[in-house]
């Protein structure tokens, strides 16, 4: 079946108002176009869960898209704080932010039970921390294998995982590289998948290697092909990460409308990524690609 | 005699902490710098695994992130999330983490979730990250960071990553801290799990670092901490930090 659909139409077939909406990746892939367009949708109450919630989050929660944060997470990395994020949790602007933290670790172990249908997954952290004290979904239990205790953390659940890849098929068969973060994990652990690619390829070259081919198609509802789509962060090979954003970010966030006047611009103001593109220049493209360095090809056998 | 900042003599003597073949879990910033400098001056066979799933990056600057492009594309191997914290961090490999936080307290409990209550915050902080996986899965860490009277006080606000708790909640940390280094002082821990002061930056009295400290100190005899060589000044100015954003 043919997946490919364009970013408007999957944002709207894919998530409702309430929803948990998981938004993959660590660093790299993060899903900036999806969460644009989840603003211009005017999508509400929304739960969104991410390790390392980012400047897209900072966007959706100034937006108010956001009801619920589940994170490990919550800075601008490299740079500080997401000020937007602090804002609501501080001072309830624009609106009271309930959230659920926990540990990177906490976190995608959370995500690692759901992919593998387990009630709970063991792990080895939250020793003498305050933080499991006010995080519901940790719990310590007696080791039913030898001495002690150990905790425990439930699946995480959501209704849709957003899942960045460079590439895919019309399936949905995505072949990713570089840091794989917990996209894999979260495309297994969500009822339904939005994957977005910076291309969308033959599937001759999807079949060519299997190894890469970590989402496989069956998983997948919809597949927006959106070169780009993941500036300012990166995606290997195809771009590299806009650290001048990230840097400018902490600037632009100091303030509620500092927030809101850089969505007019950047977000309302245009109707889609191809514009958001056209806004940030050519050049500026340019300067974030890379020069291309190809991996040696593997010899899978001719059977 | 080279001039110095005492930021570069706290990272000078956090890579010294670092033993050739150590494998050392992370952060970026101080970390990588002290990390890197260990890595080019006595500790060459070092490998830095990172949270993003990078192992044994070759990248020979330093990154805004620990998860760039110039990293991923110069680790020996890549490996999802979950995985690099469970095989490697919570399977034991990690010899040594590196950790930071807005407040250290005497027991090397570090703060970085929030300023006042949790519920009703003065200052929400970004929260553990992978910092409270690394307290208590690496067998020894080492923090870093500025010395301020308000980062150091006698209790922090909040423990999102436990120092040396005196009686442990769940199954105890692997390992703990070994020392906090900071741009005034590097401490140690005694017996009973406290800080003591084990040296004292070269241009530092020790009335100020009285007064930086949130806790009583110990102060009446301590050695000055080593200078940082010519050769280290010049990696950190030349290659670690060349902006100056950590270290001037």
């Amino acid at each position: 079946m043919n997946f490919v659909t364009d970013m408007a139409t999957a944002i709207s077939r894919t998530i409702d108002d309430g929803d948990h909406v998981h938004m993959a990746g660590f660093t790299h892939l993060i899903p900036f176009a999806a969460g644009h367009e989840m603003i211009r949708q005017d999508l509400a109450d929304l739960t969104i869960s991410r390790s390392t919630p980012d400047v897209v989050t900072d966007q959706l929660v100034a937006a108010g898209c956001v009801d619920r944060l589940i994170f490990s997470y919550i800075g601008n990395p490299g740079v500080g704080s997401l000020r937007a994020v602090r804002r609501a949790v501080e001072d309830g602007v624009p609106r009271e932010l309930e959230i659920e933290e926990s540990t990177h670790l906490g976190t995608v172990s959370r995500l690692r039970a759901a992919a593998t249908g387990l009630p709970f997954l063991p792990l080895k952290t939250f020793s003498d921390s305050e933080i499991p004290k006010h995080t519901e979904t940790i719990r310590l239990i007696d080791n039913p294998f030898g001495d002690g205790e150990i905790y425990v953390v439930p699946p995480l659940e959501p209704e849709v995982a957003i899942i960045g890849a460079q590439r895919a098929d019309e399936h949905g068969n995505a072949q990713l590289w570089g840091i794989s973060g917990d996209n894999i994990d979260a495309a297994f652990a969500a009822d339904r998948v939005l994957l977005v690619v910076e291309e969308v390829v033959s599937e001759s070259v999807i079949a060519s290697d299997p190894n890469r081919t970590v989402i496989p198609g069956h998983l997948v509802d919809s597949v927006v092909e959106e070169p780009f789509g993941a500036h300012p962060s990166y995606a290997q090979g195809y771009y590299d990460r806009d650290g001048q954003s990230y840097r400018k970010w902490d600037d632009i966030s100091s303030t509620h409308k500092g927030v809101m006047d850089w969505l007019d611009e950047w977000v309302y103001g245009v109707t889609d990524r191809t514009e958001y593109l056209e806004h940030l220049g050519r050049s500026r493209l340019e300067e974030l690609t890379p020069k291309p360095k190809y991996s040696a090809p593997i010899n899978v056998g001719k059977y | 005699m080279t001039e110095y900042t005492r930021s570069e003599v706290m990272v000078a003597n956090a890579a010294k902490e670092l033993k050739d073949g150590d494998i050392v879990f992370v952060g970026v910033g101080l970390p990588t710098i002290a990390c890197t400098l260990a890595k080019r001056t006595h500790a060459p066979d070092l490998r830095m695994v990172f949270e993003s799933g990078l192992v044994d990056t070759s990248f020979s600057g330093v990154p805004l992130s620990i998860g760039d492009p110039e990293l991923a594309a110069t680790a020996s191997s890549t490996m999802p999330m979950y995985d690099v914290l469970t095989r490697y961090l919570q399977g034991g490999r990690i010899d040594v983490g590196f950790l930071g936080g807005a407040q250290v307290d005497r027991r090397g409990n570090l703060n970085s979730t929030v300023i006042g209550d949790y519920e009703n915050p003065d200052v929400r902080l970004p929260g553990s990250g992978g910092a409270c996986d690394i307290a208590t899965n690496a067998k020894r860490t080492v923090i870093v960071m500025p010395h301020e009277r308000r980062r150091l006080p006698e209790a922090v606000d909040f423990v999102t990553s436990p120092g040396r708790a005196a009686e442990s909640s769940g199954p105890p940390p692997r390992g703990g801290p070994t020392a906090v280094i900071t741009d005034l002082a590097v401490f140690r821990f005694d017996d009973d799990g406290t800080l003591y002061v084990d040296s004292i930056h070269p241009g530092v009295s020790k009335d100020q670092l009285r007064e930086e400290t949130g806790w009583s100190i110990d102060v009446s005899d301590v050695e000055a901490t080593p200078e940082p060589s010519d050769l280290e000044l010049d990696l950190i100015r030349s290659e670690l930090d060349p902006d100056g954003e950590y270290t001037r």
